[in-house]
């Protein structure tokens, strides 16, 4: 087996330093009954390189992937262009195969990078501090939650019906169980619920997502205002990062903490995960905060250096009294985000948010020019929802029957009830990968569906 | 004015019905350097041996119990600043906050610092 | 050298000095180059990617203004491939050598199993294209699946969970909605013993748990008389390691087990531990209930500097109704996805799509190449390493029980006592001889712990190696030479970091010098 080292005369010589006559005696505590003779059956036997690479490689071939069509999905996870750099420097083995930077001599190299990760999210987010990264988006809400019910000592979280469903859901299977109120608003396509209102002595916080799940963007200064003249905190949740590049930040409009999902900066699709979950809040809410922080420090001789810090909030020392039992981030996610924010830079991030907003410009046009179809957003970064004459999951279908992805029907999000009156509704998401061909093919193909 | 002290190593320093409360010397000792302390709000009602505030150290965080009932009437918000003062003087300017007794009879059931220093030379 | 706030080298060596701590000019040390923050490397108008003009149209921002600048800085291609290398060049790797951290499983990566997660049919799959267009990677997922099952038993699995943490999450809340089922709301209690890692009773709590903890016995295992005095109609179930982090296989687990279920609980497993069974006894036959596996542990997939992780469940039949949403089925048309709990038992979702999908391919790409017969020699090869390292130390160092042990091998710091030298630094002495630590002051059920897991990747000679440096330093710890293990580690990029100021006044990101001082700096 070519990942074990050990020969069998190498095995017979230690066994003999432990004094036990066979690897099986090792085993001796494990009761009898339950312990097996051999392999377990059912399972086939090792093999080499070749015939995993041919195994797997003729199952990857019965999915279609989005690269290889006209593909126009989005909400929550989208295909960006990914420079070579970030996939040749995340495979670096010293990034790849190390572990938590618990032993900061030798973890340097990690530590610094979770340092820039963190000032990039401040940065973006309009933040003053992020943490090292969550698991993904939706489980970055869901903690922004209990973190603000934790600040408030208050139970009862408003969630918008522009949020996300899988957000919604995130939070409200941690409202069941962990004992908290989610009140999840209707779904809002137009973007013209009423948030202030809601708000009562009871409200820990309010948590809306710009652009929203149908793309609507907002300005939220005022809610924030309602927020805190009531003693609530205002979670902006962000899906699409890139949007950051040209919208208003969060922080600008009085956010106290940003739960945003990150994989549009170095992540591939990879049907949905692993992503990286973005966190980011006020100052004065750093000790409140779940998740791992990197700080800056001096070492023994007067250098710079970085450790994990504040790590008393965390599970591995609070145990039962930690912020959240969250042991892991999503630290290789975190730099391949890294790397790409540093490719971009200032000038190349904000010109790649203008060229998806202008792309998205171009075929909302072009769709709304088709018979019956109308785009229902006055204002949208690079996603929007278009309304059909018919029920838009029977249009994706016939579109990928064309070797078309033509967008995320809105039942798919919500089925049954909650989607009532919403069939029609296809969310449409455009990016920098999406060329004018790519456009007028769908727009070509989505006529013939239609007509 | 008396000094009393808890198995849990508070020390309560009394003077008419307000008693101070902080860690002992000897807990300092054990925690290390005390890198952020979480007090109590003023206004807060504390129940006897229940958890009135938290010191932090870089690998643990300890909570601080009441040693007696009473109402949170200051707090030391220069340990907000300068947790270090609980190091350097756990006894004096490392105080965590001041309370009005409820039930001053519960002092009786404390250690005298006689006691408490058997107490620490016996535990250790 | 010393830095300002901005950690800026404050005191730059003058012309033909050089630097007080390396003796060189430029403060690197050969191979170990100093590289500053990449927002010191700033210049305005240098970009690292080559990007077309934007259509010309007009915004349609609803009337919302653009945000300002947002302060990053521009670095051309080759100096971010020449920052992201340097800076991997200061950190130790399983790739570079042994890395003994006990309860980690830090076990050789193997780069197929990057390849394979690259596979376009996997990785540039959109999670909510048409179900049609995406059977491969359900097949995949359903084939992981199918090998979890079997390898443990087990009725039932969820692939959702991102981590082992919140694959601990999602089986308490199995237990959870088990007892609520059945409108028993009496069970309030969760037990825990004593040698847990620090997520369960986070776990237990964060659901709504009271966490009541279960001492050990002398021979590092539960206490199963002191368990069954807990156990009673208040109890919702049990978190317990095995083999626990002692590194010891609970000798009692089936009575564990009985006991718990006939007190009308549940037996949560946490898995982290897999490897060293895997293949060996299979965890349904232990009467467990409910069980994460830890991905990145057991089967092999990157650890990246602290994730992402994967931390699929398995759930017994008593449990298996409970398992949440999304997972793959098996419909008309090939594999369907069902998303939506409806009415069912079923809850969720835990994340926003179907679970750590580049770590599922990375896994089962092991579980191949391994097969039946290779992950049971693996586990048996684990145990032996394990055991070897603690026959040839245990009459240096003071082991805390007796063995065999499992995967991994368990020391106090009594050989220590007198010495002036603690378990910390023995880890910091062990780097500089060029390995990682091992595991440090966990369990926190002995004194000074140091818990090393060699894993099945380590050759005898490699195990040989580390094993003469850690006789050495244990030599000469008791030989009176505690200056030189206080001081240590020497040879690093950085030397000891001063954690207490870490905490005291953070500083957690970087901030633009002021206009003035930038001008001077200028």
């Amino acid at each position: 087996m070519r990942y074990l080292p050990l020969t069998e005369a190498d095995r017979q010589s230690m066994l003999a330093a432990t004094r036990a006559a066979s690897v099986d005696e090792l085993f001796r505590d494990v009761p009898e009954a339950a312990r097996l003779s051999g392999p377990i059956g059912g399972l086939p036997d090792h093999m080499g390189e070749l015939e995993v690479e041919r195994l797997l490689g003729a199952m990857a071939a019965k999915s279609l992937p989005a690269g290889s069509v006209p593909s126009f999905l989005g909400a929550g996870a989208y295909r960006h262009h990914i420079p070579a750099t970030v996939d040749h420097l995340v495979q670096r083995g010293e990034f790849l195969t190390a572990y938590t930077p618990y032993q900061p001599e030798v973890s340097q190299g990690t530590l610094q990078v979770l340092f820039e990760f963190q000032t990039q999210v401040a940065l973006l987010t309009g933040m003053d501090v992020a943490n090292a990264s969550m698991y993904d988006g939706a489980t970055a809400c869901a903690e922004a939650v209990m973190m603000a019910n934790r600040v408030t000592r208050r139970k009862k979280a408003i969630l918008s019906g522009g949020l996300h469903p899988h957000y919604r859901d995130t939070t409200t299977t941690d409202a069941r169980f962990i004992g908290f109120d989610a009140v999840a608003l209707p779904a809002d396509p137009e973007g013209t619920e009423d948030l202030a209102a809601r708000i009562d002595d009871q409200t820990s916080c309010v948590v809306v997502q710009n652009p929203s799940v149908f793309g609507q963007v907002r300005d939220y200064s005022d809610l924030a205002k309602a927020c805190q003249a009531k003693g609530a905190l205002l979670i902006v949740v962000v899906t699409e990062a890139l949007s950051l590049g040209l919208l208003p930040t969060p922080g600008g409009m009085g956010a106290d903490i940003v739960a945003a999902e990150g994989q549009s900066f170095g992540g591939a699709l990879n049907f949905g995960g692993p992503y990286v979950g973005l966190f980011a809040v006020k100052d004065k809410y750093v000790r409140q905060m779940p998740g791992r922080l990197c700080g800056e420090t001096v070492d023994a001789d007067g250098r710079r250096g970085f450790v994990l810090t504040l790590s008393t909030r965390e599970q591995h020392i609070r145990r039962e009294k930690a912020t959240s039992n969250i042991c892991t981030n999503a630290g290789l996610c975190a730099l391949a985000f890294s790397i790409h924010v540093s490719l971009l830079g200032e000038e190349g991030l904000t010109q790649l948010a203008r060229l998806n907003h202008a792309k998205a410009v171009q075929l909302a046009d072009k769709l709304a020019a088709a018979p019956g179809v109308s785009v229902i957003n006055d204002g949208f970064f690079n996603e929007f929802t278009v309304r059909l004459p018919k029920p838009a999951a029977e249009v994706v279908e016939a579109l990928a029957e064309r070797r078309i992805l033509g967008g995320v029907p809105v039942s798919r999000l919500y089925p049954g009830e909650l989607g009532k009156g919403l069939e029609n509704l296809l969310l449409v998401a455009v990016t920098e990968t999406n060329t004018e061909s790519d456009m007028d093919a769908f727009v070509t193909a989505l006529a013939e569906v239609l007509s | 004015m008396t000094v009393k002290y808890t198995k849990d190593h508070e020390w309560v320093r009394v003077e008419g019905d307000v008693g101070t409360v902080g860690v002992s010397d000897f807990a300092q000792h054990q925690l290390g350097d005390v890198v952020f302390v979480e007090l109590p709000d003023v206004g807060r009602t504390l129940e006897k041996g229940k958890e009135a505030a938290v010191v932090e150290s870089v690998k643990a965080a300890s909570d601080v119990f009441a040693p007696v009932s009473g109402e949170v009437i200051e707090v030391n918000h220069d340990l907000e600043n300068e947790p270090a003062r609980v190091n350097t003087g756990a006894q004096t300017e490392g105080w965590f906050f001041k309370l009005r007794l409820s039930n001053p009879s519960e002092l009786d059931g404390l250690m005298d610092e006689a006691a408490y220093k058997a107490f620490v030379e016996e535990s250790n | 050298m010393s830095m300002n706030s901005q950690g800026r080298p404050s005191a730059i060596p003058a012309a033909g000095g050089t630097d007080s701590v390396t003796g060189t000019v430029t403060g690197n040390r050969g191979l170990q180059i100093e590289e500053p923050l990449i927002f010191e490397q700033d210049s305005a108008g240098r970009c690292g990617v080559d990007l077309p003009e934007a259509p010309k149209v007009a915004s349609r921002l609803g009337g919302i203004t653009p945000r300002a600048r947002i302060g990053l800085p521009g670095l051309a291609e080759p100096q971010v491939v020449r920052h992201y290398t340097r800076l991997s060049q200061k950190n130790y790797a399983i790739d570079s050598g042994l890395y003994p951290l006990g309860s980690c499983t830090m076990k050789h990566n193997p780069r197929l199993n990057e390849k394979m997660a690259r596979l376009p049919g996997f990785a540039d799959v959109h999670p909510l294209q048409p179900v049609s267009t995406v059977q491969g990677a359900l097949e995949l997922m359903d084939q992981l699946a199918h090998w979890l099952k079997t390898l443990t038993g087990m009725a039932a699995v969820t692939l959702a969970p991102a981590a082992g943490a919140h694959g601990e999450m999602c089986g308490i809340m199995a237990i959870r909605a088990a007892h609520d089922a059945r409108g028993d709301k009496a069970r309030t209690k969760i037990l825990v013993p004593e040698s847990a890692h620090g997520t369960n009773p986070a776990t237990a709590a964060a659901c709504g748990y009271a966490v009541e903890s279960i001492p050990a016995t002398a021979d590092g295992r539960v206490d199963l008389d002191a368990l069954k005095a807990k156990l009673g109609p208040d109890v919702a179930g049990l978190m317990l390691t095995n083999p626990n982090t002692c590194g010891l296989f609970e000798r009692d687990i089936i009575a564990i087990a009985e006991a718990v279920h006939g007190a009308g609980a549940y037996f949560y497993c946490d898995g982290a531990n897999f490897n060293a069974i895997v293949g060996r006894v299979r965890p349904a036959d232990l009467g467990i209930d409910v069980m994460h596996i830890n991905l990145h542990k057991t089967f092999s997939t990157p650890h990246g500097g602290g994730g992402p992780g994967s931390g699929p469940v398995v759930f017994s039949e008593a449990l298996a109704p409970y398992v949440p949403v999304p997972y793959v089925t098996h419909g008309p048309d090939g594999f369907a996805l069902v998303e939506e709990a409806g009415d069912g038992p079923a809850f969720g979702r835990m994340k926003a799509f179907h679970g750590q999908m580049g770590m599922f391919t990375r896994a089962l790409s092991y579980m191949l190449s391994h097969g039946a017969d290779g992950l049971r020699q693996a586990s048996g090869d684990a145990v032996l390493n394990a055991n070897y390292v603690m026959a040839r130390l245990e009459d240096v160092m003071t082991a805390s029980f007796e063995g065999p042990c499992m995967h991994e091998c368990l020391f106090d710091d009594r050989f220590l006592k007198g010495t002036g030298v603690t378990t910390l630094d023995i880890a910091k002495a062990l780097i500089d001889e060029g390995f990682h630590p091992m595991t440090m002051y966990f369990p926190l059920v002995v004194h000074g712990a140091l818990l090393i897991e060699p894993t099945e990747t380590e050759s005898k000679a490699g195990l040989d190696q580390f094993i003469d440096a850690l006789r050495a330093l244990a030599e000469r710890a008791k030989s009176g030479d505690a200056a030189y293990f206080q001081g240590a580690p020497r040879l690093t990029p950085r030397r000891r970091l001063d954690e207490t100021a870490a905490a005291r006044k953070p500083v957690l990101r970087w901030v633009p010098p002021a206009p003035a001082e930038a001008l001077a700096a200028d």
